[in-house]
């Protein structure tokens, strides 16, 4: 015990230099397959040398490998291989149609490569993939999956610790993307309520015109619309250009930068009812405030995981859910503030009393998100 | 994530295109040779252990074999098998030693250095005079730039080991913590003195001298240490690998490339091979560069991210990408915290412009009093 014994220390010793001490790669296997109109084609290129220490292919045993020999080989291959990868629709077994065999080499070597069709007793939606080669005999390998599903491209690794994976073959429809970015659009702007207090302390005066100091109710519901059509649309046109200059890359501000003056923007917007200042151009205020809310839009967007594919469609459905969200927020208000215009309340307590308490909330969020400050607001 | 995997990879690997051989004849893949009677014997203690798995003495020894294989041969497959071969005690709750030595290893060289940490205080917990998981514990700090708790793990083997051993281990964890100039002495001394170390352990004492002398900017004799430990084993990937690094800082690629043109040819070799190829413009310089990105690729993909620093030079020297070389410089210094760690950090973020980003570095530098000659002066072209 005084002394190590050389062979130990040897193997020991050299163990920290694990970084360049490789000339091979650890065992992959590369699964592909390619989902068209619900028939599911695969690739799977396996090792030569993983092969040969599963289940030999030395035929001769002169340490070659060559075509012939692993063309005796093809069958048991296949037998032991394909066990190895389950398919399952629900709970029902699929199984994988053997149809040719092929060579191909990857950096550390020749692969066998076998084409197989995945069969399924019903329409495939959900496939369950179970991935099971080698794990056995050689834990550090793992499983390679690509996907093509209709020109999606996903990725994956199968592992030891985590050998399935789920494929869901209904959402790829180009119309699911649409709707469900739409869907989460819609959502955003409803739960957003910066977004929304911006848009309402901008409504709230459009019922009325402001003339010697003094607001006064709109005779008739044309006037009010056009403010209103008019302000929704420069905001519009606003949030879509940086949402999308945003989400391809042209534009990035620091969050905390976009979240501050997102609240400053409803805090001007309230403030300005109380103090007004434009009369006729609120929507050049609205399309400058609505280029900072577009942002705001782009990090939901993003966080939310861009297809890589599809993302025209996604970004298309995400503003027009917003576009849908922000409707149904200016068709609830406008007309109940039409019918409620006249009345003492509606200019006191609404208008001026409702734009303090906007205000006030914006000045909350302001302080919060600009010096990172928890006041407790925030949380609404 | 998977959208970040997809654009690292290479087109060609992703649209390979599969053939069929015209020719039976047509030899496709030279498996390790079948007849060497190592892995002839390796093939005999498999079967037995396929028969009998649940004999651990026989299993302990085919791992062993099977680790031993795998740093000769440069094959991390070997590190599966060895795994493998283990498998009823690999997940159990109280593994025995012998495991537990094994899986500390295995995750050291997944670079999964925390959990090997803790099987090592496992076996030493049990053991305390296990001089092996002393060094492999010492190794393993040294490498996180944990250089107290390092020298701590090192004077346990005093009086485990023999002289060389143990001065190897404390002088070199002591030259990164601001003792350069007086453990390179006392190096330097217990080599001379050494007459009786086996040959493997006198190479580790002279690479690491040799890495001594060069950080202090002694090159000459840094030289000569190299010359020496070349005389040892001239074939030792890790000395090959050194002294590269030292012939390319000094502006001799033709050396480099004369040394490395063996067959075998390791990532970390391989990119060597192909800086000094850049600076000579040798034919093969691009078709090295191809080879490079597909292997960093392939080893991407796994989701594992092992060669993290070669891959850092990689994308800054050969890619000429300093913003990627960056982020993955960045993301190795989490990880390790050796002399290239730090080196390829600040090389990064001199070529970004960005000194925030080797802000860690140089705190590190200050903190550890490090006496390193060439990180001074790169340090000093970010203050």
């Amino acid at each position: 015990m005084k002394r190590l014994s050389a062979s130990f220390l040897i193997c020991f010793l050299f163990f920290q230099f694990t970084e360049i001490t490789f000339a091979h790669k650890a065992s992959d296997s590369y699964l592909r397959f390619n989902i068209e109109d619900k028939t599911i084609q695969g690739q799977w290129d396996i090792a030569l040398r993983d092969l040969d220490f599963a289940i030999g292919l030395d035929g001769n045993d002169d340490g070659h490998v060559t075509w012939g020999e692993l063309r005796t080989k093809h069958e048991a291959i296949e037998q032991y291989a394909l066990t190895r990868l389950k398919f399952h629709q629900n709970t029902e077994a699929c199984w994988s149609k053997p149809q040719q065999h092929l060579v191909d080499s990857h950096t550390d070597g020749a692969y066998a490569v076998l084409n197989f069709a995945v069969v399924c007793p019903d329409p495939i939606s959900i496939l369950k993939i179970e991935y099971n080669l080698l794990f056995d005999l050689d834990p550090l390998h793992r499983g390679l999956l690509q996907i093509n599903d209709n020109g999606q491209v996903q990725t994956g690794v199968f592992s030891p610790k985590e050998p399935t994976r789920l494929l869901d073959l209904k959402k790829s429809s180009p119309w699911s993307e649409l709707f469900q970015f739409g869907r989460e659009g819609i959502w955003h702007i409803l739960i957003g309520y910066d977004h929304i207090l911006f848009l309402i302390s901008l409504m709230l005066p459009a019922v009325l015109y402001r003339k010697n100091g003094r607001w006064h109710p709109h005779d008739t519901f044309s006037p009010a619309w056009w403010d209103v059509l008019k302000i929704v649309t420069a905001f519009t046109l606003a949030h879509s250009m940086t949402l999308s200059l945003a989400v391809l890359g042209f534009v990035s501000l620091p969050s905390r930068w976009v979240e501050s003056a997102i609240a400053a923007s409803v805090l001007v917007a309230a403030l300005h009812n109380l103090y007004p200042v434009f009369r006729t151009r609120l929507w050049i205020m609205t399309f400058i405030f609505g280029l900072i809310h577009g942002l705001g839009f782009a990090s939901v967007l993003i966080d939310l995981g861009l297809p890589g594919q599809s993302l025209a469609l996604a970004l298309a459905g995400f503003n027009i859910g917003v576009e849908i969200g922000q409707v149904v927020i200016v068709s609830i208000l406008i007309p109940l503030a039409f019918l409620i215009r006249r009345s003492w309340s509606y200019q006191q307590i609404i208008l001026n009393f409702g734009s303090i308490i906007i205000g006030l909330v914006a000045f909350m969020w302001l302080l919060e998100r600009s010096m990172d400050m928890n006041v407790n607001m925030g949380t609404w | 994530m998977i959208l970040l995997l997809a654009s690292f990879l290479p087109y060609h690997l992703l649209h390979a295109e599969p053939y069929i051989p015209q020719d039976d004849a047509i030899i496709l893949e030279k498996l390790p040779v079948s007849r060497d009677p190592q892995i002839k014997k390796l093939r005999e203690l498999r079967i037995q252990l396929t028969e009998t798995p649940n004999i651990l003495s026989l299993a302990v020894r085919l791992a062993r074999a099977y680790l031993q294989l795998g740093h000769t041969r440069a094959d991390p497959r070997y590190d599966g098998y060895a795994q493998a071969a283990l498998q009823p005690w690999w997940n159990i709750e109280n593994p025995p030693i012998e495991v537990l030595l094994i899986r500390a290893t295995l995750e050291q060289r997944g670079h999964n250095f925390n959990q090997a940490l803790k099987d090592l205080a496992s076996v030493l917990k049990i053991q305390p005079h296990h001089a092996q998981a002393w060094l492999t514990q010492a190794v393993i700090h040294q490498v996180q730039g944990n250089y107290q708790d390092s020298r701590r793990s090192c004077l346990p083997l005093l009086p485990l080991t023999n002289t060389l051993v143990s001065t190897t281990c404390i002088a070199n964890v002591a030259s990164l913590n601001g003792q350069a100039e007086e453990s390179y002495q006392s190096l330097q001394d217990a080599v001379s003195k050494d007459i009786s170390s086996p040959p493997q352990e006198k190479l580790w004492a002279v690479t690491l001298l040799a890495e001594m002398a060069a950080r202090l900017g002694n090159d000459a004799e840094a030289e000569h240490y190299f010359q020496n430990a070349l005389g040892i084993n001239e074939k030792d990937t890790y000395l090959l690998g050194a002294y590269s690094d030292f012939l390319l800082d000094q502006g001799r690629p033709s050396v480099v490339q004369s040394l490395l043109n063996g067959t075998l040819k390791p990532d970390g070799l391989l990119l060597r091979l192909t800086l000094a190829e850049k600076q000579l413009k040798t034919a093969t310089f691009e078709k090295h560069v191809t080879t490079l990105k597909d292997r960093f690729a392939e080893n991407r993909l796994r989701g594992e991210a092992r060669h993290l620093r070669e891959e850092a030079r990689f994308a800054l020297y050969l890619l000429h990408q300093p913003k990627h070389a960056l982020e993955i410089a960045q993301e190795n210094w989490k990880i390790q915290r050796e002399h290239w760690d730090a080196r390829i950090l600040l090389e990064a973020a001199i070529q970004n412009g960005d000194q925030a980003a080797a802000q860690p570095v140089i705190n590190s530098l200050i903190y550890n009093d490090t006496e390193d000659s060439l990180l001074k002066k790169l340090a000093g072209q970010l203050s």
